[in-house]
C-alpha cells in the first residue's frame, strides 16, 4: 500500500502540470505553491515527444518541456530537491516508452529513491500492465489503472486488480478542456465500488469549479490538467502565482462539498 | 524475462497493445470481426472479386531483361505492385479493411498517410463503398505529396493537416489514434501499415500476404524454382511483410528488407530502425524505433515520405531477432540513382520508396550466379515523385 490512500482523506483535488514546462525551477515552485493552495496529490508528466493520448494543450506543453531539453534524470532531480518541501502524495503521469527505455527496474528504483507514489501510463492498458506492475509493486509504487466510458464490462476486471485510486477517463477523446461532461460517470463509479474500495478520481475536461465539484461529488477527486496548463503557456516564468490562484478556487470547490 | 499473461499479438516479445483504456473495446471488436470473416468464405469471395476485378490482381511477375543483363549476376524479376489500381500495394491492406469495417457497421474510415498512397488508397476504397473518409496527414508531406493531397480530395475524402512534432507520418498516427479515441462508434481506423496494436500487425499482413502468395506461386510456374532472395522497401513494413510471408518457411530464401538510411546511418538523418533503433514501446506496439536514451522519438529523415517512420512493424522486429530476414539501409543518393537507373533500363518509374529495394538489388544480383533469382516488389509506382526527384537532382521542377 502506498501513499496515494492519503490523499483521498477528503474528496481529492489534483492538478498536473508537465515537469520542465517552462522550467524545472518553475515546476518545482509550481509543485510547492499547488500544495500549499490545498492539492491533494500532483501529477507530474515526464515530457515526451509523442503524448498519444493529450489534446493539443498539453501536447504543446510537451512539446516546449522536451525542447528545453528536459530528461528523465532531470525530472527525478528535481523531484528529489522538492521532496524535502511538500509531503502530499506525487505521481508520475508519462508514456510507457519513457518507463521501459530507462528500464522499469531501474525507473522504480530510482521512483522509490526520489519518493514519487505512483506512476499514470496512459498507453498501458490492463493486458500490458502486469510487465510494469510486477515491478512497481515490488518498489511498494502503484502502476495507476484507467477506465474509460467504452470499458463497460471491462471496469470490473481492470478495476479489480487496480491499485493506488483508480483513475476514471470522464470522455472520450484526448486530454483538453470540454464545455460539457455528458458521461454518466455514477454509473462507472458504481462498478468500481462493486469490486474494490480503493479511491476513485475523474479527469478529462474539467476546468470550472463546478465541474470540479461536481465529479468529484460522483467520485473521490477531481484531476485538472488543461486548464492549468494553459495558464502556464499564457503566463510563461510568471505562471507561479495564477496558477496557484486558480488551484485555490479549484481545491476550495472541491472541499467545500 | 519479458512476458505478460494477458497481452495478445505477440511475434516473439514484439507487438502487444499498447494503447489508451478509451480504445481497448474498440480493438477487441476489430479483434473479433477479424477472427469472424478471415475464414468466412462470402468475406474471402468479395475480397478476391475487388482484387481481381477492381484493383488489377493478380499483379505481373517481370523478368527484368535489360537490369539483369546490365549487372550481371542474378536473374532479376519485379513483382509489380505498381500496376495495382492506385499505384501501390496499399490496396490489397485497404480493400481488406473497408471490406471488414462495411461488414461491422461502420460507416466512416480514418486513416494516416506518409507518402499519401495509403491515403489514396483508402480515400478510393471509400468512394467504391460509400463510406465517408478523412486522412490524416503531416503538413511537411502534404507540401511533398501535393498531388496526392489533391488527388484523395477529388475522391471525396477530407484531408486534415498535421503539424504537431515533426509534420510528418509519426505525426499523422498519432493524430489518428487521437482521432479514434474521440470517435469509435461509427469509425473504423484503417491503419496503413504492419504496425499499431494488435490486431493490426496480423491484419494487414494476411491483407498484404497475396503478395507473396502470388509472387511464389509465379515464380515457379517461370522458371521452375523457388527465388533465392526476396526484396522490399521497409518503413513501417507491409509491402516487404506481404512479400515475404509465404516464402518464410522455404529457408532457402534470402529475405531482404531494404530500410530508408536518407544521408546515411552514421548521421542524424536516417530512418533506419534496424541499422540505428532500439527496443520500445510506442504507436501501439513493443518492437524497434529510432530513439534517444530516454525513450524520445527520433526526428526521422528520407527523402521518401512513405518510408520516414521511426519505427518498424513487430513481425519483422522478431524476423530480425530470429534471423529469418535481413535488414539492410539504402540511402537517398542509392535510391535516386536506382529511381533512374530503372527507368531508363526497363521504362519502368519505380516509386523512391521501392527505389530502395531496386538499389539493394543492383549491389546483390552482380554477387550472385545466373541461375540465381532475385524478385523485388516494387511496391508503387513513381509518377507521384517526379518533381521531388527533379528538384533533388537540381532542377527548378514544382507540381
Amino acid at each position: 500500500m502506498s501513499n496515494i490512500a492519503r490523499a483521498f482523506e477528503r474528496p481529492a483535488f489534483i492538478p498536473f502540470v508537465t515537469a520542465g514546462d517552462p522550467s524545472l525551477d518553475v515546476t518545482e515552485e509550481l509543485i510547492v505553491a499547488m500544495a500549499e493552495a490545498g492539492a491533494d496529490m500532483i501529477e507530474l508528466g515526464i515530457p515526451f515527444s509523442d503524448p498519444t493520448a493529450e489534446g493539443v494543450v498539453i501536447q504543446d506543453a510537451n512539446e516546449r518541456a522536451c525542447a528545453g531539453g528536459v530528461t528523465t534524470d532531470d525530472v527525478f532531480d528535481m523531484v528529489a530537491r522538492v521532496r524535502g518541501r511538500v509531503d502530499i502524495p506525487l505521481v508520475f503521469m508519462t508514456y510507457a516508452n519513457v518507463v521501459y527505455s530507462y528500464g522499469i527496474e531501474r525507473f522504480a528504483a530510482r521512483q522509490e529513491e526520489v519518493g514519487m507514489d505512483g506512476v499514470i501510463l496512459p498507453d498501458v492498458p490492463f493486458e500490458e500492465k502486469e510487465e510494469f506492475d510486477s515491478v512497481f509493486a515490488a518498489h511498494d509504487l502503484d502502476v495507476v489503472s484507467l477506465i474509460a466510458p467504452t470499458s463497460n464490462e471491462r471496469i470490473r476486471t481492470i478495476a479489480g486488480a487496480a491499485r493506488g485510486f483508480v483513475y476514471c477517463v470522464s470522455s472520450l477523446g484526448v486530454t483538453g478542456v470540454r464545455t460539457n461532461i455528458t458521461t454518466d460517470i455514477g454509473a462507472m463509479v458504481s462498478l468500481v465500488r462493486e469490486v474494490t474500495d480503493i479511491p476513485v478520481a475523474v479527469g478529462f475536461g474539467i476546468s470550472t469549479p463546478e465541474q470540479a465539484s461536481r465529479m468529484a461529488s460522483l467520485s473521490d477527486g477531481a484531476i485538472v490538467g488543461s486548464a492549468i496548463v494553459k495558464i502556464i503557456a499564457r503566463e510563461g516564468e510568471a505562471c507561479v502565482g495564477p496558477v496557484t490562484d486558480y488551484v485555490r478556487t479549484m481545491a476550495e470547490a472541491v472541499h467545500s462539498i | 524475462m519479458e512476458a505478460s499473461t494477458t497481452s495478445r499479438g505477440r511475434f516473439g516479445v514484439h507487438g502487444g497493445q499498447y494503447i489508451p483504456e478509451t480504445l481497448m473495446n474498440a480493438v477487441i471488436e476489430l479483434e473479433e470481426a477479424y477472427d469472424r470473416y478471415r475464414d468466412d468464405p462470402d468475406f474471402n469471395a468479395e475480397l478476391e472479386r475487388l482484387f481481381n476485378e477492381y484493383a488489377n490482381r493478380p499483379s505481373l511477375l517481370y523478368f527484368a531483361k535489360n537490369m539483369t543483363e546490365d549487372l550481371g549476376g542474378a536473374r532479376v524479376y519485379l513483382k509489380r505492385e505498381d500496376l495495382n489500381h492506385t499505384g501501390a500495394h496499399k490496396v490489397n491492406n485497404v480493400l481488406g479493411q473497408a471490406l471488414l469495417a462495411k461488414r461491422m457497421g461502420k460507416t466512416r474510415l480514418i486513416a494516416e498517410t506518409g507518402a499519401g498512397q495509403h491515403g489514396v488508397a483508402t480515400a478510393t476504397a471509400a468512394a467504391l463503398m460509400g463510406m465517408e473518409c478523412v486522412v490524416y496527414m503531416g503538413t511537411e508531406d502534404m507540401e511533398r505529396q501535393a498531388l496526392n493531397v489533391y488527388r484523395m480530395r477529388l475522391l471525396g475524402a477530407e484531408v486534415r493537416g498535421v503539424s504537431s512534432g515533426t509534420g510528418t507520418l509519426k505525426d499523422a498516427v498519432s493524430e489518428t489514434f487521437r482521432e479514434w479515441t474521440a470517435r469509435i462508434a461509427d469509425t473504423h481506423y484503417c491503419l496503413g501499415s504492419v504496425m499499431g496494436p494488435h490486431p493490426f500487425p496480423t491484419m494487414v499482413r494476411d491483407f498484404q500476404a497475396v503478395i507473396s502468395r502470388e509472387a511464389r506461386q509465379q515464380c515457379l510456374d517461370a522458371t521452375g524454382k523457388l527465388p533465392d532472395a526476396v526484396l522490399a522497401c521497409v518503413g513501417g513494413g507491409s509491402n516487404a511483410i506481404g512479400s515475404f510471408y509465404h516464402f518464410i518457411d522455404d529457408k532457402s530464401v534470402r529475405l531482404i528488407g531494404c530500410e530508408a538510411a536518407g544521408r546515411g546511418v552514421d548521421t542524424y538523418e536516417t530512418a533506419a530502425t534496424m541499422a540505428t533503433g532500439s527496443m520500445g514501446i510506442f504507436h501501439g506496439m513493443k518492437s524497434y524505433f529510432c530513439q534517444n536514451e530516454y525513450g524520445q522519438i527520433a526526428p526521422v529523415y528520407s527523402i521518401s515520405a512513405g518510408l520516414d517512420y521511426p519505427g518498424i512493424g513487430p513481425e519483422h522486429a522478431w524476423l530480425a531477432d530470429t534471423g529469418r530476414a535481413e535488414y539492410v539501409p539504402v540511402t537517398d543518393d542509392e535510391a535516386v540513382d536506382a529511381f533512374e537507373y530503372l527507368s531508363r533500363t526497363e521504362g519502368v518509374i519505380p516509386a523512391i520508396e521501392s527505389a530502395h529495394a531496386v538499389a539493394h538489388a543492383m549491389r546483390l544480383a552482380p554477387t550472385m550466379t545466373p541461375d540465381q533469382i532475385i524478385i523485388v516488389t516494387l511496391s508503387g509506382r513513381g509518377d507521384k515523385d517526379v518533381a521531388a526527384i527533379a528538384r533533388y537532382r537540381g532542377e527548378d521542377l514544382h507540381e
